[in-house]
Protein backbone atom coordinates (compact mmCIF):
# COMPACT_ATOMS: atom_id res chain seq x y z
CA UNK A 1 0.00 0.00 0.00
CA UNK A 2 2.25 2.66 0.98
CA UNK A 3 4.81 1.29 -2.01
CA UNK A 4 2.12 2.35 -4.56
CA UNK A 5 1.58 5.44 -3.11
CA UNK A 6 5.55 5.95 -3.26
CA UNK A 7 5.39 4.73 -6.57
CA UNK A 8 2.32 7.00 -7.70
CA UNK A 9 3.72 10.17 -5.96
CA UNK A 10 6.97 9.59 -7.78
CA UNK A 11 5.33 9.92 -10.99
CA UNK A 12 2.68 12.56 -10.23
CA UNK A 13 5.99 14.75 -9.38
CA UNK A 14 7.52 13.26 -12.59
CA UNK A 15 4.86 14.34 -14.16
CA UNK A 16 4.06 17.70 -12.97
CA UNK A 17 8.31 18.25 -13.20
CA UNK A 18 7.55 17.03 -16.98
CA UNK A 19 5.00 19.43 -17.66
CA UNK A 20 6.84 22.53 -16.46
CA UNK A 21 9.72 21.50 -18.55
CA UNK A 22 7.18 21.41 -21.46
CA UNK A 23 6.23 24.98 -20.18
CA UNK A 24 9.27 26.72 -19.33
CA UNK A 25 10.61 24.85 -23.30
CA UNK A 26 7.44 26.05 -24.95
CA UNK A 27 8.24 29.72 -23.68
CA UNK A 28 12.03 29.54 -24.17
CA UNK A 29 11.56 28.37 -28.06
CA UNK A 30 8.43 31.13 -28.68
CA UNK A 31 11.31 33.46 -27.36
CA UNK A 32 14.00 32.32 -29.99
CA UNK A 33 11.71 31.96 -33.01
CA UNK A 34 10.77 35.09 -32.88
CA UNK A 35 14.48 36.79 -31.87
CA UNK A 36 15.14 34.68 -35.22
CA UNK A 37 12.53 36.29 -36.91
CA UNK A 38 13.16 39.49 -36.47
CA UNK A 39 15.93 40.53 -38.49
CA UNK A 40 13.38 39.32 -41.71
CA UNK A 41 10.24 41.43 -40.41
CA UNK A 42 12.90 44.52 -40.29
CA UNK A 43 13.94 43.84 -43.74
CA UNK A 44 10.62 43.57 -45.09
CA UNK A 45 8.64 46.34 -43.19
CA UNK A 46 11.85 48.58 -44.34
CA UNK A 47 10.96 48.01 -48.10
CA UNK A 48 7.75 49.52 -47.67
CA UNK A 49 9.57 52.93 -47.17
CA UNK A 50 11.65 55.25 -49.54
CA UNK A 51 15.69 53.93 -49.78
CA UNK A 52 16.83 56.90 -48.39
CA UNK A 53 14.62 56.56 -44.99
CA UNK A 54 16.76 53.44 -44.39
CA UNK A 55 19.53 55.44 -44.37
CA UNK A 56 18.10 58.05 -42.17
CA UNK A 57 16.65 55.95 -40.01
CA UNK A 58 18.50 52.78 -40.08
CA UNK A 59 16.29 49.04 -40.21
CA UNK A 60 13.90 48.80 -37.16
CA UNK A 61 10.46 46.96 -36.91
CA UNK A 62 7.96 49.89 -37.40
CA UNK A 63 8.07 52.50 -40.03
CA UNK A 64 5.95 55.84 -39.92
CA UNK A 65 3.01 55.18 -42.09
CA UNK A 66 3.14 58.37 -43.56
CA UNK A 67 6.47 57.66 -45.34
CA UNK A 68 4.69 54.03 -46.62
CA UNK A 69 5.38 53.38 -50.43
CA UNK A 70 5.88 50.90 -53.14
CA UNK A 71 8.82 53.00 -54.54
CA UNK A 72 11.63 50.11 -53.88
CA UNK A 73 9.15 47.68 -55.49
CA UNK A 74 8.47 49.86 -58.21
CA UNK A 75 11.79 50.40 -58.62
CA UNK A 76 12.97 47.24 -58.60
CA UNK A 77 10.71 45.41 -61.46
CA UNK A 78 10.40 48.98 -63.50
CA UNK A 79 13.33 51.37 -62.77
CA UNK A 80 16.67 50.97 -65.00
CA UNK A 81 18.52 48.69 -63.24
CA UNK A 82 20.71 45.47 -63.88
CA UNK A 83 18.45 43.90 -61.08
CA UNK A 84 16.84 41.24 -63.43
CA UNK A 85 19.98 40.69 -65.56
CA UNK A 86 21.82 39.84 -62.18
CA UNK A 87 18.97 37.44 -61.19
CA UNK A 88 18.75 35.87 -64.66
CA UNK A 89 22.73 34.76 -64.67
CA UNK A 90 22.21 33.53 -61.21
CA UNK A 91 19.58 31.07 -62.41
CA UNK A 92 21.75 30.32 -65.43
CA UNK A 93 25.07 29.27 -63.49
CA UNK A 94 23.02 27.98 -60.28
CA UNK A 95 21.21 25.26 -63.03
CA UNK A 96 24.52 24.36 -64.74
CA UNK A 97 26.20 24.22 -61.55
CA UNK A 98 23.81 21.67 -59.74
CA UNK A 99 23.04 19.29 -62.79
CA UNK A 100 26.64 19.32 -63.74
CA UNK A 101 27.93 19.02 -60.07
CA UNK A 102 24.95 16.25 -59.36
CA UNK A 103 25.48 13.89 -62.63
CA UNK A 104 29.80 14.15 -61.80
CA UNK A 105 30.03 13.27 -58.30
CA UNK A 106 26.77 10.83 -58.43
CA UNK A 107 29.02 9.49 -61.04
CA UNK A 108 31.96 8.90 -58.82
CA UNK A 109 30.48 8.39 -55.83
CA UNK A 110 29.11 4.84 -57.85
CA UNK A 111 32.76 3.89 -58.51
CA UNK A 112 34.07 4.46 -54.90
CA UNK A 113 30.99 2.68 -53.45
CA UNK A 114 30.50 -0.12 -55.59
CA UNK A 115 34.22 -1.62 -56.77
CA UNK A 116 37.00 -2.45 -54.85
CA UNK A 117 40.07 -1.56 -57.15
CA UNK A 118 43.53 -0.75 -55.86
CA UNK A 119 43.96 2.40 -54.70
CA UNK A 120 40.54 3.08 -53.55
CA UNK A 121 41.31 3.97 -50.21
CA UNK A 122 44.19 6.72 -50.80
CA UNK A 123 41.84 8.22 -53.50
CA UNK A 124 39.20 8.14 -51.07
CA UNK A 125 40.90 9.76 -48.80
CA UNK A 126 41.70 12.22 -51.00
CA UNK A 127 38.25 13.16 -51.36
CA UNK A 128 38.28 13.42 -47.08
CA UNK A 129 41.32 15.94 -47.02
CA UNK A 130 39.69 18.55 -49.59
CA UNK A 131 36.67 18.78 -47.58
CA UNK A 132 39.08 20.12 -44.10
CA UNK A 133 40.95 22.52 -46.53
CA UNK A 134 39.02 25.62 -46.42
CA UNK A 135 38.40 26.87 -50.28
CA UNK A 136 39.94 30.15 -49.56
CA UNK A 137 43.48 29.24 -48.97
CA UNK A 138 43.43 28.40 -53.16
CA UNK A 139 41.91 31.48 -54.02
CA UNK A 140 44.66 33.35 -55.36
CA UNK A 141 46.91 30.67 -57.25
CA UNK A 142 43.64 29.31 -58.54
CA UNK A 143 42.53 33.15 -59.50
CA UNK A 144 45.93 32.94 -61.37
CA UNK A 145 45.28 29.92 -62.73
CA UNK A 146 41.71 30.99 -64.51
CA UNK A 147 43.94 34.00 -66.06
CA UNK A 148 46.08 31.80 -67.62
CA UNK A 149 43.47 29.47 -68.60
CA UNK A 150 41.76 32.07 -70.05
CA UNK A 151 38.51 31.08 -67.82
CA UNK A 152 38.39 34.68 -66.26
CA UNK A 153 35.19 36.64 -66.86
CA UNK A 154 33.79 33.21 -67.88
CA UNK A 155 30.76 30.90 -66.01
CA UNK A 156 32.77 27.68 -66.95
CA UNK A 157 35.37 29.78 -64.24
CA UNK A 158 32.77 30.11 -61.49
CA UNK A 159 31.49 26.57 -62.11
CA UNK A 160 34.20 24.43 -63.21
CA UNK A 161 36.38 24.15 -59.98
CA UNK A 162 33.35 22.92 -58.25
CA UNK A 163 32.19 20.24 -60.38
CA UNK A 164 33.56 17.41 -58.32
CA UNK A 165 32.46 18.80 -54.47
CA UNK A 166 33.70 16.35 -52.09
CA UNK A 167 31.27 16.54 -50.16
CA UNK A 168 28.48 15.43 -52.59
CA UNK A 169 30.90 12.72 -53.62
CA UNK A 170 30.64 12.02 -49.98
CA UNK A 171 26.85 11.92 -49.18
CA UNK A 172 26.09 10.12 -52.38
CA UNK A 173 28.42 7.52 -51.42
CA UNK A 174 26.93 7.15 -48.24
CA UNK A 175 23.43 6.97 -49.67
CA UNK A 176 24.40 3.91 -52.53
CA UNK A 177 26.25 1.71 -49.37
CA UNK A 178 22.73 1.47 -48.60
CA UNK A 179 21.68 0.09 -51.92
CA UNK A 180 22.31 -3.36 -52.70
CA UNK A 181 25.15 -4.92 -55.21
CA UNK A 182 22.21 -7.40 -56.55
CA UNK A 183 20.90 -4.75 -58.73
CA UNK A 184 24.15 -4.49 -60.13
CA UNK A 185 24.69 -8.06 -60.99
CA UNK A 186 21.25 -8.02 -62.32
CA UNK A 187 22.32 -5.59 -64.34
CA UNK A 188 25.55 -7.17 -65.18
CA UNK A 189 23.50 -10.42 -65.83
CA UNK A 190 20.99 -8.38 -68.68
CA UNK A 191 24.24 -7.82 -70.39
CA UNK A 192 24.25 -3.72 -69.62
CA UNK A 193 27.93 -2.08 -69.27
CA UNK A 194 28.97 -0.70 -66.21
CA UNK A 195 27.87 2.57 -67.61
CA UNK A 196 24.63 1.46 -68.25
CA UNK A 197 24.16 -0.23 -64.95
CA UNK A 198 25.05 3.79 -63.60
CA UNK A 199 22.93 5.59 -65.66
CA UNK A 200 19.41 3.27 -66.23
CA UNK A 201 19.35 1.28 -62.26
CA UNK A 202 21.30 3.55 -60.14
CA UNK A 203 20.23 7.03 -61.36
CA UNK A 204 17.06 6.47 -60.77
CA UNK A 205 17.47 4.56 -57.25
CA UNK A 206 19.12 7.77 -56.48
CA UNK A 207 16.01 9.88 -56.83
CA UNK A 208 15.83 11.22 -53.34
CA UNK A 209 19.45 11.55 -52.52
CA UNK A 210 19.30 13.61 -55.83
CA UNK A 211 16.70 16.02 -54.59
CA UNK A 212 18.55 16.69 -51.25
CA UNK A 213 22.19 17.10 -53.10
CA UNK A 214 21.03 19.30 -55.66
CA UNK A 215 19.26 21.85 -52.57
CA UNK A 216 22.80 21.38 -51.19
CA UNK A 217 24.58 22.70 -54.20
CA UNK A 218 22.13 24.91 -55.30
CA UNK A 219 21.79 26.36 -52.96
CA UNK A 220 25.52 27.09 -52.26
CA UNK A 221 25.75 28.33 -55.96
CA UNK A 222 22.99 30.96 -55.68
CA UNK A 223 24.07 32.00 -52.38
CA UNK A 224 28.44 31.94 -53.13
CA UNK A 225 29.61 35.75 -53.58
CA UNK A 226 33.82 35.35 -53.34
CA UNK A 227 34.61 33.24 -56.14
CA UNK A 228 31.87 34.78 -58.66
CA UNK A 229 32.69 38.31 -57.59
CA UNK A 230 36.74 37.68 -58.47
CA UNK A 231 36.32 36.22 -61.42
CA UNK A 232 33.31 38.29 -63.09
CA UNK A 233 34.36 41.33 -64.23
CA UNK A 234 31.91 42.66 -66.77
CA UNK A 235 28.20 44.50 -65.10
CA UNK A 236 26.26 42.30 -67.97
CA UNK A 237 27.91 38.94 -66.62
CA UNK A 238 27.99 39.01 -62.06
CA UNK A 239 25.70 36.88 -60.30
CA UNK A 240 23.07 38.18 -58.10
CA UNK A 241 24.50 38.41 -54.57
CA UNK A 242 27.26 40.11 -55.83
CA UNK A 243 25.55 42.62 -57.41
CA UNK A 244 23.61 43.13 -54.35
CA UNK A 245 26.61 43.44 -52.48
CA UNK A 246 27.69 46.11 -54.92
CA UNK A 247 24.96 47.98 -54.39
CA UNK A 248 25.91 48.94 -50.46
CA UNK A 249 27.93 52.28 -50.58
CA UNK A 250 28.09 54.60 -47.95
CA UNK A 251 25.92 57.54 -49.68
CA UNK A 252 23.28 55.00 -49.41
CA UNK A 253 21.77 56.02 -52.80
CA UNK A 254 20.78 52.69 -54.06
CA UNK A 255 19.10 51.51 -51.02
CA UNK A 256 15.58 51.02 -52.46
CA UNK A 257 17.38 48.92 -55.25
CA UNK A 258 19.07 47.14 -52.29
CA UNK A 259 16.35 45.95 -50.13
CA UNK A 260 13.75 45.40 -52.31
CA UNK A 261 16.34 43.28 -54.46
CA UNK A 262 17.55 41.45 -51.19
CA UNK A 263 13.77 40.27 -49.91
CA UNK A 264 13.44 39.07 -53.58
CA UNK A 265 16.16 37.43 -53.49
CA UNK A 266 15.01 35.87 -50.60
CA UNK A 267 12.07 34.95 -52.10
CA UNK A 268 11.75 32.10 -54.34
CA UNK A 269 13.77 29.78 -51.67
CA UNK A 270 11.36 30.83 -49.08
CA UNK A 271 8.64 29.46 -51.16
CA UNK A 272 10.81 26.43 -52.11
CA UNK A 273 11.60 25.60 -48.41
CA UNK A 274 7.53 25.88 -47.63
CA UNK A 275 7.19 23.03 -50.24
CA UNK A 276 10.30 21.01 -49.95
CA UNK A 277 11.55 21.52 -46.34
CA UNK A 278 12.70 17.84 -45.86
CA UNK A 279 15.02 18.03 -48.90
CA UNK A 280 16.29 21.39 -47.79
CA UNK A 281 17.15 19.93 -44.15
CA UNK A 282 18.81 16.65 -45.26
CA UNK A 283 20.42 19.03 -48.11
CA UNK A 284 22.31 21.73 -46.09
CA UNK A 285 23.04 19.20 -42.86
CA UNK A 286 24.25 16.76 -45.91
CA UNK A 287 28.03 16.05 -43.77
CA UNK A 288 26.18 15.12 -40.70
CA UNK A 289 24.66 12.27 -42.29
CA UNK A 290 27.64 9.59 -41.04
CA UNK A 291 26.90 11.01 -37.06
CA UNK B 1 48.76 -4.32 -90.18
CA UNK B 2 45.70 -2.46 -91.35
CA UNK B 3 44.16 -5.68 -89.70
CA UNK B 4 46.58 -4.98 -86.50
CA UNK B 5 45.90 -1.49 -86.17
CA UNK B 6 42.05 -1.91 -86.00
CA UNK B 7 42.16 -4.68 -83.68
CA UNK B 8 44.16 -2.65 -81.19
CA UNK B 9 42.01 0.39 -81.98
CA UNK B 10 38.71 -1.84 -80.93
CA UNK B 11 40.28 -3.31 -77.94
CA UNK B 12 41.41 0.17 -76.98
CA UNK B 13 37.48 1.35 -77.57
CA UNK B 14 36.01 -1.40 -75.55
CA UNK B 15 38.82 -1.29 -72.59
CA UNK B 16 36.75 1.38 -70.78
CA UNK B 17 34.15 -1.38 -70.47
CA UNK B 18 36.39 -3.42 -68.61
CA UNK B 19 34.72 -4.15 -64.82
CA UNK B 20 38.91 -3.83 -64.25
CA UNK B 21 39.01 -0.44 -65.68
CA UNK B 22 35.76 0.52 -65.12
CA UNK B 23 36.13 2.31 -61.52
CA UNK B 24 39.16 4.50 -63.05
CA UNK B 25 36.82 5.61 -65.54
CA UNK B 26 33.82 6.29 -62.78
CA UNK B 27 36.61 7.95 -60.25
CA UNK B 28 38.47 9.87 -63.47
CA UNK B 29 36.85 13.32 -63.32
CA UNK B 30 37.81 13.55 -59.23
CA UNK B 31 41.20 12.73 -60.32
CA UNK B 32 41.22 15.18 -63.09
CA UNK B 33 38.85 18.23 -60.65
CA UNK B 34 41.67 17.53 -57.57
CA UNK B 35 44.56 17.95 -59.61
CA UNK B 36 43.72 20.37 -61.83
CA UNK B 37 41.52 22.71 -59.36
CA UNK B 38 43.14 21.85 -56.25
CA UNK B 39 45.99 19.95 -55.85
CA UNK B 40 48.05 22.19 -58.39
CA UNK B 41 46.54 25.37 -56.88
CA UNK B 42 47.75 24.50 -53.31
CA UNK B 43 51.13 23.51 -54.44
CA UNK B 44 51.28 26.68 -56.56
CA UNK B 45 49.91 28.32 -52.87
CA UNK B 46 53.00 27.05 -51.53
CA UNK B 47 55.28 28.28 -54.82
CA UNK B 48 54.48 31.68 -54.84
CA UNK B 49 54.30 32.48 -51.25
CA UNK B 50 58.37 32.40 -52.03
CA UNK B 51 58.14 34.92 -54.70
CA UNK B 52 57.29 38.01 -56.30
CA UNK B 53 54.80 38.22 -58.57
CA UNK B 54 54.74 41.33 -60.90
CA UNK B 55 53.26 41.63 -64.17
CA UNK B 56 55.59 39.53 -66.19
CA UNK B 57 57.42 39.25 -64.04
CA UNK B 58 58.03 36.70 -61.25
CA UNK B 59 61.44 36.95 -58.67
CA UNK B 60 61.73 34.21 -56.42
CA UNK B 61 62.72 36.11 -53.41
CA UNK B 62 63.15 32.95 -50.57
CA UNK B 63 61.58 33.58 -47.50
CA UNK B 64 60.82 37.08 -47.56
CA UNK B 65 57.13 37.22 -47.51
CA UNK B 66 57.20 35.27 -44.64
CA UNK B 67 59.83 37.35 -42.81
CA UNK B 68 57.45 40.26 -43.42
CA UNK B 69 54.58 38.58 -42.04
CA UNK B 70 56.22 37.22 -38.95
CA UNK B 71 56.56 41.68 -38.42
CA UNK B 72 53.54 43.12 -39.98
CA UNK B 73 51.45 44.24 -37.07
CA UNK B 74 47.98 44.19 -39.70
CA UNK B 75 48.53 41.08 -40.38
CA UNK B 76 48.85 40.16 -36.31
CA UNK B 77 45.56 42.18 -35.30
CA UNK B 78 44.06 40.12 -38.71
CA UNK B 79 45.28 37.02 -36.80
CA UNK B 80 43.90 38.24 -33.38
CA UNK B 81 40.46 38.75 -34.76
CA UNK B 82 39.84 35.67 -36.44
CA UNK B 83 41.12 33.70 -33.76
CA UNK B 84 38.58 36.12 -31.10
CA UNK B 85 35.85 35.11 -33.78
CA UNK B 86 36.29 31.49 -34.11
CA UNK B 87 36.55 31.42 -30.02
CA UNK B 88 33.07 33.14 -29.75
CA UNK B 89 31.26 31.27 -32.44
CA UNK B 90 32.51 27.70 -30.90
CA UNK B 91 31.34 28.90 -27.97
CA UNK B 92 28.06 29.79 -28.59
CA UNK B 93 27.64 27.62 -31.64
CA UNK B 94 28.59 23.95 -30.36
CA UNK B 95 26.99 23.60 -26.83
CA UNK B 96 24.21 26.09 -27.20
CA UNK B 97 22.74 24.46 -30.54
CA UNK B 98 22.74 20.93 -28.30
CA UNK B 99 21.08 22.05 -25.62
CA UNK B 100 18.44 23.54 -28.24
CA UNK B 101 18.08 20.12 -29.92
CA UNK B 102 17.78 18.37 -27.07
CA UNK B 103 14.87 20.36 -26.01
CA UNK B 104 13.23 19.96 -29.37
CA UNK B 105 13.44 16.16 -28.99
CA UNK B 106 10.76 16.46 -26.11
CA UNK B 107 8.09 14.40 -27.51
CA UNK B 108 5.75 16.18 -25.81
CA UNK B 109 6.31 19.58 -26.53
CA UNK B 110 3.35 21.08 -28.84
CA UNK B 111 4.67 22.54 -31.95
CA UNK B 112 8.20 21.23 -31.78
CA UNK B 113 8.55 20.57 -35.84
CA UNK B 114 7.38 24.33 -36.26
CA UNK B 115 10.09 25.68 -34.26
CA UNK B 116 12.90 23.50 -36.05
CA UNK B 117 11.61 24.67 -39.14
CA UNK B 118 11.33 28.19 -37.72
CA UNK B 119 15.17 28.29 -36.37
CA UNK B 120 16.43 26.49 -39.82
CA UNK B 121 15.23 29.34 -42.05
CA UNK B 122 18.10 32.13 -41.93
CA UNK B 123 20.34 28.94 -43.29
CA UNK B 124 18.40 29.97 -46.36
CA UNK B 125 19.75 33.42 -46.91
CA UNK B 126 23.13 34.26 -48.51
CA UNK B 127 26.12 36.18 -46.30
CA UNK B 128 25.03 38.95 -48.56
CA UNK B 129 21.56 39.33 -47.61
CA UNK B 130 22.29 38.68 -43.55
CA UNK B 131 25.31 41.52 -43.88
CA UNK B 132 23.18 43.71 -45.71
CA UNK B 133 20.01 43.38 -42.69
CA UNK B 134 22.29 43.31 -39.49
CA UNK B 135 24.16 46.15 -40.98
CA UNK B 136 21.34 48.30 -41.42
CA UNK B 137 20.04 46.94 -37.86
CA UNK B 138 23.10 47.92 -36.18
CA UNK B 139 23.25 51.29 -37.68
CA UNK B 140 24.46 54.36 -35.45
CA UNK B 141 21.66 55.97 -35.99
CA UNK B 142 19.06 56.73 -32.95
CA UNK B 143 16.41 54.91 -34.51
CA UNK B 144 18.08 51.70 -35.77
CA UNK B 145 16.90 48.42 -34.21
CA UNK B 146 19.72 47.96 -31.68
CA UNK B 147 19.94 51.45 -30.32
CA UNK B 148 16.32 51.50 -29.80
CA UNK B 149 16.74 48.69 -27.75
CA UNK B 150 19.57 50.65 -25.97
CA UNK B 151 17.29 53.07 -25.44
CA UNK B 152 14.73 51.14 -24.02
CA UNK B 153 17.40 49.53 -21.46
CA UNK B 154 17.98 53.54 -20.64
CA UNK B 155 21.65 53.33 -23.01
CA UNK B 156 22.79 55.37 -25.12
CA UNK B 157 23.24 55.14 -28.74
CA UNK B 158 26.25 53.35 -29.80
CA UNK B 159 28.27 53.54 -33.11
CA UNK B 160 28.07 49.69 -33.22
CA UNK B 161 30.17 49.33 -36.64
CA UNK B 162 32.74 51.62 -35.14
CA UNK B 163 34.00 50.02 -32.02
CA UNK B 164 36.18 46.87 -32.02
CA UNK B 165 34.12 44.77 -29.24
CA UNK B 166 30.18 45.76 -30.85
CA UNK B 167 31.85 45.27 -34.55
CA UNK B 168 33.28 42.01 -33.37
CA UNK B 169 29.28 41.14 -31.65
CA UNK B 170 28.29 41.71 -34.95
CA UNK B 171 29.90 39.32 -36.82
CA UNK B 172 29.57 36.87 -34.29
CA UNK B 173 25.77 37.06 -34.23
CA UNK B 174 25.82 37.16 -38.27
CA UNK B 175 27.25 33.85 -37.67
CA UNK B 176 25.24 32.63 -35.08
CA UNK B 177 21.72 33.87 -36.69
CA UNK B 178 23.17 31.59 -39.86
CA UNK B 179 24.13 28.78 -38.52
CA UNK B 180 22.14 28.03 -35.01
CA UNK B 181 19.50 26.07 -36.72
CA UNK B 182 22.01 24.09 -39.32
CA UNK B 183 23.55 22.80 -36.01
CA UNK B 184 20.74 22.01 -34.28
CA UNK B 185 19.56 19.56 -37.03
CA UNK B 186 23.10 18.18 -37.00
CA UNK B 187 22.33 17.14 -33.09
CA UNK B 188 18.60 16.04 -33.95
CA UNK B 189 19.86 13.72 -36.88
CA UNK B 190 22.52 12.20 -33.83
CA UNK B 191 19.46 12.06 -31.75
CA UNK B 192 17.53 10.39 -33.93
CA UNK B 193 20.13 7.59 -33.12
CA UNK B 194 20.05 7.24 -29.52
CA UNK B 195 17.12 4.96 -28.58
CA UNK B 196 14.07 6.02 -25.59
CA UNK B 197 14.98 2.87 -23.59
CA UNK B 198 18.27 3.88 -22.67
CA UNK B 199 16.45 7.19 -21.22
CA UNK B 200 14.02 4.86 -20.23
CA UNK B 201 16.29 2.78 -17.83
CA UNK B 202 17.41 6.31 -16.41
CA UNK B 203 14.11 6.68 -15.20
CA UNK B 204 14.21 3.62 -13.76
CA UNK B 205 16.75 4.20 -11.85
CA UNK B 206 15.61 8.04 -10.23
CA UNK B 207 17.83 10.07 -12.80
CA UNK B 208 16.96 13.34 -13.52
CA UNK B 209 17.15 15.41 -16.46
CA UNK B 210 20.08 17.01 -16.24
CA UNK B 211 21.91 13.43 -15.62
CA UNK B 212 19.96 12.26 -18.69
CA UNK B 213 21.89 14.83 -20.97
CA UNK B 214 25.16 14.81 -19.14
CA UNK B 215 25.75 11.52 -19.03
CA UNK B 216 23.73 9.80 -21.74
CA UNK B 217 22.93 12.91 -24.62
CA UNK B 218 26.43 14.34 -24.47
CA UNK B 219 28.86 11.32 -24.61
CA UNK B 220 26.55 9.49 -27.29
CA UNK B 221 26.61 12.60 -29.21
CA UNK B 222 30.11 13.17 -29.44
CA UNK B 223 30.65 12.06 -32.61
CA UNK B 224 28.25 14.59 -34.15
CA UNK B 225 30.01 17.38 -31.37
CA UNK B 226 33.48 16.50 -33.35
CA UNK B 227 31.65 16.94 -36.89
CA UNK B 228 30.42 20.58 -35.75
CA UNK B 229 33.72 21.61 -34.00
CA UNK B 230 35.31 20.65 -37.11
CA UNK B 231 33.26 22.06 -39.50
CA UNK B 232 32.97 25.68 -37.34
CA UNK B 233 36.96 25.90 -36.99
CA UNK B 234 37.17 25.86 -40.62
CA UNK B 235 34.41 28.04 -41.09
CA UNK B 236 35.29 30.53 -38.49
CA UNK B 237 39.15 30.46 -38.94
CA UNK B 238 38.22 31.56 -43.00
CA UNK B 239 35.31 33.91 -42.18
CA UNK B 240 35.73 36.59 -44.69
CA UNK B 241 32.35 37.90 -46.40
CA UNK B 242 30.45 38.61 -43.28
CA UNK B 243 33.27 40.68 -42.65
CA UNK B 244 33.19 42.17 -45.84
CA UNK B 245 29.69 42.77 -45.90
CA UNK B 246 29.14 44.57 -42.61
CA UNK B 247 32.25 46.85 -43.29
CA UNK B 248 31.61 47.71 -47.18
CA UNK B 249 34.06 46.10 -48.73
CA UNK B 250 36.67 45.17 -46.19
CA UNK B 251 37.24 48.28 -44.61
CA UNK B 252 36.69 48.62 -41.52
CA UNK B 253 38.06 51.48 -38.88
CA UNK B 254 41.49 50.51 -37.53
CA UNK B 255 40.97 46.93 -39.02
CA UNK B 256 38.48 45.76 -36.34
CA UNK B 257 36.96 43.86 -39.13
CA UNK B 258 39.74 42.29 -40.77
CA UNK B 259 39.96 38.44 -40.85
CA UNK B 260 43.03 36.69 -42.02
CA UNK B 261 41.42 35.63 -45.74
CA UNK B 262 40.07 39.61 -45.69
CA UNK B 263 44.15 40.18 -45.51
CA UNK B 264 44.44 37.67 -48.18
CA UNK B 265 41.80 39.34 -50.22
CA UNK B 266 43.36 43.02 -49.52
CA UNK B 267 46.71 42.19 -49.93
CA UNK B 268 46.44 40.22 -53.08
CA UNK B 269 43.48 41.06 -55.50
CA UNK B 270 43.28 45.05 -53.86
CA UNK B 271 46.62 45.55 -53.97
CA UNK B 272 47.73 43.40 -56.23
CA UNK B 273 50.53 41.79 -53.71
CA UNK B 274 49.64 38.14 -54.83
CA UNK B 275 53.07 36.45 -53.52
CA UNK B 276 52.66 37.60 -50.30
CA UNK B 277 49.25 36.79 -49.76
CA UNK B 278 50.19 33.30 -51.22
CA UNK B 279 52.01 33.48 -47.59
CA UNK B 280 48.88 34.34 -46.05
CA UNK B 281 46.92 31.51 -47.32
CA UNK B 282 50.03 29.00 -46.52
CA UNK B 283 49.75 30.17 -43.11
CA UNK B 284 46.26 29.65 -42.76
CA UNK B 285 46.40 26.19 -44.67
CA UNK B 286 48.60 25.54 -41.77
CA UNK B 287 46.86 26.65 -38.98
CA UNK B 288 43.76 24.84 -39.97
CA UNK B 289 45.70 21.76 -40.49
CA UNK B 290 46.91 21.74 -36.47
CA UNK B 291 44.07 23.04 -35.00
CA UNK B 292 41.71 20.31 -36.56
CA UNK B 293 44.00 17.62 -36.01
CA UNK B 294 44.85 18.60 -32.82
CA UNK B 295 41.24 18.80 -31.91
CA UNK B 296 40.27 15.28 -33.94
CA UNK B 297 43.63 13.91 -32.00
CA UNK B 298 42.43 14.92 -28.59
CA UNK B 299 39.00 13.66 -29.06
CA UNK B 300 40.46 10.60 -30.58
CA UNK B 301 38.74 10.47 -33.37
CA UNK B 302 41.78 8.35 -35.49
CA UNK B 303 41.95 6.04 -32.60
CA UNK B 304 37.44 5.06 -33.11
CA UNK B 305 38.01 4.68 -36.36
CA UNK B 306 40.37 2.47 -36.55
CA UNK B 307 38.64 0.57 -33.66
CA UNK B 308 35.42 0.36 -35.92
CA UNK B 309 37.19 -1.01 -38.94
Amino acid sequence: MTKNHAVVMIAGSSRNRRRASITVSSLFFIGLSIIVLIPFICILVGSFQPGADIVTYGLRLTINPDRFTLDCYRNLFLGENHYFTWFKNSVLVTAIQTVCTLAITSFVAYGFSMYRFKGKNILFALVMFTMMIPFEIILLPLYQQMIQMRLINTYAGIILPFVANSLAIFFFRQYLSGISHDFVDAGRVDGCTEYGIWLRIMVPLMAPSYAAMGIFVGMNSWNNVLWPMIIINSQSKITLPVGLSSLITPYGNNYDLLIAGAVFSVLPIFVLYLFFQKYFISGLTAGGIKG
Amino acid sequence: MSQKKKASSFSLRSLPYDARVAPYVFILPFILIFGIFFAYPIVNAFVMSFQELLPGQITFIGWDNYKQLASDTVFRKACTNSITYTFWTLLLLVPCPLIFATLLNQKALPFRNLYRSILFIPALTSVVVAGITFKLMLSEVDTSLFNSLMHLFGQPSIKWMKRADTGMMAMVMVACWRWTGVNIMYYMAGLQNISEEIYESVDIDGGNAWQKFRYITVPLLKPTTIYVLTISIYGSMAMFIESYMLYEGNKSIANNGLTIVGYLYRKGLQQNNLGYGAAVGVFLLLVVFIVNMAQLNLFGMFRKEEGSK
